[in-house]
């Protein structure tokens, strides 16, 4: 029988506290311990994390490098068009063999000794096997088959490719039905076009940024671009929804206007007189059925962004306790006309380390980091809307989708 | 080098005389943004001037995506608002350096020029650091008897950005 007693022990005293999931330690963002636990138990666990879109791989040969956690992997297109996912570490001595985002090769070679691995990552050379003029080589016993590269387990759904390195249940299972037909809005099995990267290491942990995500209650207060234009706002339709275990959420939104009414008389940031110089930045057109906006947390490590016409990836790569990376792969479709992708473009300036949104984003979860790092066992106060949560809301006046995400990270973490 | 030139007679300069001219424009860009006098930035550009920042891996792919994307001066003049009225931030000094100027000569009315820039930035409490380095890849026209930007782009080395970029480059 396997033993699932965690590898790495908690101090004794980091004990969340009775108040439930009412309340955050602070201690949850800074110790190395419970960090190292998250590694073992969330990104090395049966969880599907997202890694590529196969549009970044359409041919025989062409890989990604990418990360899951802190750890680095590879996804690989084969011949006969399956994504294979490894490890980046070479079986022989541990070398990361791949050091570009993206590239395209006939077989894998590790630089250090060549041993070399086909598409599948299962290693189909190795030199001076039979030794040198009769010196040395490997044991005749030495079986190619045994000592390939690390494999993940893969799921693909309509151009998206998520990893594992457990055995989580299937991926349409894993993200439930009311999260999959989300999904499925924007991947509706269109081929995908990827329109480009940007990438920002935010000093801060990187739960930060789900909780971010999962906070309707902050985009009416801190974000003036966005409250003053109407994009998102709690005095707006609001719809949230949260998966049976509470790791994954979604929220909507429809655009308003920018006006002042007795709904959003307490939003003190709101700016009625803000005009746009020049308004071809913001000219959104409708796209999706319903929502003007939808913003998805997949759980461990995506967050999916249809903020009008842009699209984009998030993936959170993990970089110790107090810093995370966030990588935005910005996407349209192959169908998409070059209006639709000036459109894309010109609305990707409100998303990114230099977007009119997400600068404040980055900025305060910084300012959240240096808040918590000094007092560990100080707490967040998480009390906004009832005090637990449900699958769905009709309002964005609530802060349930960090309380459902921390029921779930308590139960995989043992705490 | 005087600035007020005409559109000919900086086609008649040395190249000597025309390097200085295009060091100065450089200056006065980076001037005005390291003192924080952002409204005189859009300034140096004309009307339809662009502004891009891109990462190298972008731009050497062929991905149309830019970190940050101005496509008048209109888009930078909203810039402007963005640092002022509505984005929230932590305060900072961002020091920009240009070396390596290249003046490659004139494209019909244009003038091609190229440059390495640092910029260094300093938060509260905390030492300074390197932000971002790149290539200044500008396209350079004679509007208003002086020289203004047509283009500007910032092509940035690193793929990783240190938390927000939100003042120019």
């Amino acid at each position: 029988m396997p033993d699932d007693t965690p590898r790495v022990p908690l101090r004794p005293f980091r004990r969340w506290p009775d108040e439930g999931s009412r309340r955050v330690p602070y201690w949850v963002y800074t110790d190395p311990d419970v960090y190292a636990r998250e590694q073992e138990l969330i990104f090395h666990g049966p969880s599907w994390s997202y890694v590529a879109l196969e549009a970044e791989i359409p041919n025989a040969g062409d890989w990604k490098r990418t990360y899951i956690g802190d750890r680095s992997v590879v996804a690989i297109r084969d011949q006969d068009g399956g994504v294979n996912v490894v490890d980046n570490r070479c079986a022989h001595r541990g070398v990361e063999f791949c050091q570009r985002h993206l590239g395209n090769n006939a077989e894998i070679m590790c630089p250090y000794h060549q041993w070399t691995y086909d598409l599948k990552g299962d290693l189909i050379g190795v030199p001076f096997r039979r030794g040198v003029k009769g010196f040395g080589g490997m044991p005749a016993d030495f079986d190619l088959a045994r000592h390939g590269l690390r494999k993940l387990a893969v799921a693909r759904r309509n151009g998206v490719v998520f990893a594992s390195f457990g055995a989580p249940p299937p991926l349409e299972d894993y993200l439930g039905a009311p999260i999959l037909e989300l999904f499925d809005r924007v991947f509706d099995g269109r081929e995908l076009k990827v329109l480009g990267y940007s990438r920002q290491v935010t000093p801060a942990n990187w739960k930060l940024m789900f909780e971010n995500i999962k906070d309707p209650y902050h985009a009416s207060l801190l974000h003036v671009f966005l409250l003053s234009f109407g994009l998102n706002r709690v005095d707006q339709p609001n719809r949230l929804v949260i998966d049976a275990t509470g790791r994954h959420a979604a929220s909507m939104t429809w655009r308003g206007e920018q006006k002042r009414t007795a709904d959003n008389a307490e939003m003190r940031s709101l700016i009625e007189d803000l005009k746009l110089n020049d308004p071809s930045m913001l000219d959104p057109v409708r796209e999706f059925e319903r929502y003007t906006i939808c913003l998805m947390t997949v759980w461990p490590n995506l967050i999916i962004q249809q903020q009008s016409n842009t699209l984009a990836m998030r993936q959170l790569v993990t970089r110790g306790p107090e810093a995370f990376e966030l990588a935005w792969t910005f996407f349209g479709y192959a169908t998409d006309d070059e209006e639709m992708t000036r459109r894309r473009l010109r609305q990707a300036n409100l998303m990114g380390p230099s977007g009119y949104v997400s600068i404040d984003d980055s900025e305060v979860m910084a300012f959240a980091q240096r808040g918590v790092r000094a007092a560990p066992d100080a707490t967040a106060v998480i009390e906004l809307g009832e005090s637990g949560w449900r699958e769905e809301e009709e309002h964005g006046v609530t802060e349930s989708e960090i309380r459902a995400f921390y029921d779930y990270y308590r139960k995989v973490m043992g705490l | 080098v005087s600035t007020v030139v005409t559109a000919a007679s900086f086609r008649d300069l040395s190249d000597g005389e025309l390097r200085l001219a295009v060091d100065a424009l450089l200056a006065e860009y980076t001037g005005c943004l390291d003192e924080e006098r952002f409204e005189d930035w859009p300034e140096l550009f004309v009307e339809d001037g662009v502004y891009k920042i891109v990462p190298r891996e972008n731009f050497e792919r062929d991905l149309p995506l830019a970190t940050w994307l101005c496509e008048s001066k209109g888009y930078m003049k909203d810039r402007v608002v963005g640092i002022r009225r509505t984005s929230v931030y932590g305060p900072r000094t961002i020091r920009r350096f240009v070396s390596g100027l290249r003046v490659l000569g004139w494209t019909g009315d244009v003038l091609e020029v190229r440059a390495s820039y640092v910029a260094f930035e300093t938060l509260v409490d905390e030492m300074t650091r390197v932000f971002n380095t790149g290539q200044y890849r500008d396209r350079i026209v004679v509007a208003d008897g002086r020289l203004k930007f047509k283009e500007k782009l910032c092509i940035f080395d690193s793929t990783l950005v240190a938390n927000s970029l939100i003042y120019p480059l």
